[in-house]
């Protein structure tokens, strides 16, 4: 299944990749493959910006905005006027949405 | 000295016996029994003793075996707030007769996080490294941080894992990676991180081919299974956080007469719109998930929406709610609101899907939010319009 078409904020640098794989090993949704010892991007509409790659690219190849995606999180971050986020305090408690 | 004297307190009874040759600040306690260990444990982590003194810190064994309880239990986490405090307490745990050489898996103090994985390893020998992320599973907790690069760190060194094991690899779920910065954990303690399979249940596959994992084992599905389990926790926020006040608005807009609140009225006008909500809840949090591949489009609004256009006319055919509709205002605000509440309700189970992205749902919303209060205002002037027109006002 796949989501929007041509919303995600990923950016590759292929000029910075050393072809070390991480992104590849890393990917849920098989974004990178590696060719002729380099990532190369299948279809960026599979990425659903978790950002791991961008994390464990230790060359800065990788770029991508992620943040909390439910939509509970961002409708209360429009309303208190901050980043996305769920309201539970990461005890587990006090999240009234499902997301956590 | 305040560390003696909280060692002291916390200890108890236990007699303080000061071993020979460690030749540290404060003296280490001896114990045999469970309790005492779990005091003991506490102790070491109080007191200032050198690293190579230090027991490393093993918290129990553990099997594959699943009771009927935890069963249960797991069962029970599907489907309420159960969830919330079901967790293990960090640390190291032997599975099977791990020795020196044995593979350590990291995994989250979820307590179904952490039955999912010992679950699938029958059979190995392996050390469990259980981080401390407050009871939530890998995968979101690895987006909030708490599976992270800051608290494997801590784990590592509070277990003492480099003297439980000569080898310096750590094998993590792949979800996990969200939050795990490999390069700095291998440049902060020694230990290189390999990414595993996304599913406990490739695990041993993937030990038996050297550390090495198929695309296969690399992807995250979302099949009708994996949904379903999902909608449970999408009907209870809504029936708990929505239905109420929507069932209040609709019986006290039924109940008003120039009298007074009619209780008849309030029931009899308000039952085929108490019904109807509950249609809109079950099209948003159960058949739009359930049937997510199969509803056209790829919006999860617009997926809601179709659900629940097609739900609402069908339940406007039964006889307890088609009465209802021969009013032209009631029906006019029925097809506005009902769809557009299924419409709702169905964008938030992006919140819980595999696949969605933060950009996408940001988009849906810019759109979807401004709609959802023009179709809630025009509904609710529709019916203030009945109202009026049923007190010969209008």
């Amino acid at each position: 299944m796949k989501y929007l078409a041509n919303v995600a904020t990923l950016e590759y640098d292929l000029e910075k990749c050393t072809g070390c794989g991480r992104c590849v090993e890393v990917c849920p949704h098989g974004v990178f493959v590696m060719e002729d010892k380099r990532a190369r991007i299948t279809d960026r509409d599979r990425c659903m910006e978790c950002g791991a790659c961008a994390l464990n690219c230790e060359y800065g190849a990788i770029g991508v905005d992620s943040g909390v995606g439910c939509a509970a999180a961002i409708i209360t971050g429009l309303l208190t006027g901050s980043e996305p986020t769920c309201g539970c305090d990461g005890d587990g408690n006090g999240g009234s949405s499902s997301c956590c | 000295m305040e560390n003696a004297a909280a060692l002291r307190e916390v200890l108890g009874d236990i007699t303080i016996i000061k071993p020979a040759g460690t030749g540290t600040k404060f003296p280490l306690p001896l114990t045999g029994e469970a309790r005492g260990a779990r005091k003991l444990q506490t102790a070491l982590a109080m007191t200032s003793i050198t690293e190579k003194d230090a027991p490393p810190k093993i918290l129990g064994a553990v099997s594959a075996d699943i009771s009927r309880t935890e069963r249960w239990e797991h069962f029970k986490c599907r489907v309420g707030g159960f969830r919330n405090s079901y967790i293990v307490e960090p640390g190291l745990y032997a599975f099977g007769e791990p020795d020196a050489n044995a593979a350590v898996l990291v995994s989250a103090n979820y307590k179904l996080s952490f039955d999912y994985l010992r679950q699938e390893l029958r059979g190995l020998n392996a050390w469990i490294l259980v981080l401390d992320t407050k009871g939530i599973n890998v995968w979101c907790a690895a987006g909030k941080g708490t599976f992270g690069t800051e608290e494997l760190i801590a784990r590592i060194g509070a277990s003492k894992l480099y003297s439980v094991v000569k080898h310096r690899r750590l094998m993590l779920p792949q979800l996990g990676a969200v939050g795990m910065n490999a390069a700095e954990i291998r440049r902060r303690t020694g230990f290189r991180v390999s990414f595993g399979p996304v599913r406990a249940a490739d695990v041993p596959a993937y030990i038996s081919a050297g550390y090495k994992k198929t695309p296969g084992m690399a992807t995250v599905r979302f099949g009708m299974r994996d949904r379903l389990v999902l909608t449970p926790m999408e009907l209870n926020p809504a029936m708990k956080k929505y239905y109420p006040w929507f069932a209040a608005g609709v019986l006290l807009l039924f109940g008003l007469q120039r009298e007074g609140i009619l209780f008849a009225d309030a029931w009899n006008g308000a039952l085929p719109f108490l019904l109807l909500g509950l249609v809109a809840v079950i099209s948003g949090a159960l058949l739009t998930p359930v049937l997510l591949p199969y509803i056209p489009f790829r919006s999860f609004a617009l997926k809601g929406l179709l659900a629940g256009f097609i739900t609402v006319f069908l339940a406007t055919l039964l006889p307890v709610i088609s009465d209802s509709q021969d009013d032209t205002l009631l029906r006019a605000a029925t097809f506005l609101f009902f769809p557009a509440a299924s419409s709702y309700i169905a964008l938030q189970f992006t919140g819980s899907t595999t696949y969605t992205g933060m950009s996408g749902v940001k988009r849906e919303l810019r759109i979807g939010v401004p709609l959802y209060i023009l179709a809630a205002a025009l509904s609710l002037l529709l019916l203030l319009a009945y109202k009026l027109d049923e007190w010969g006002v209008l």
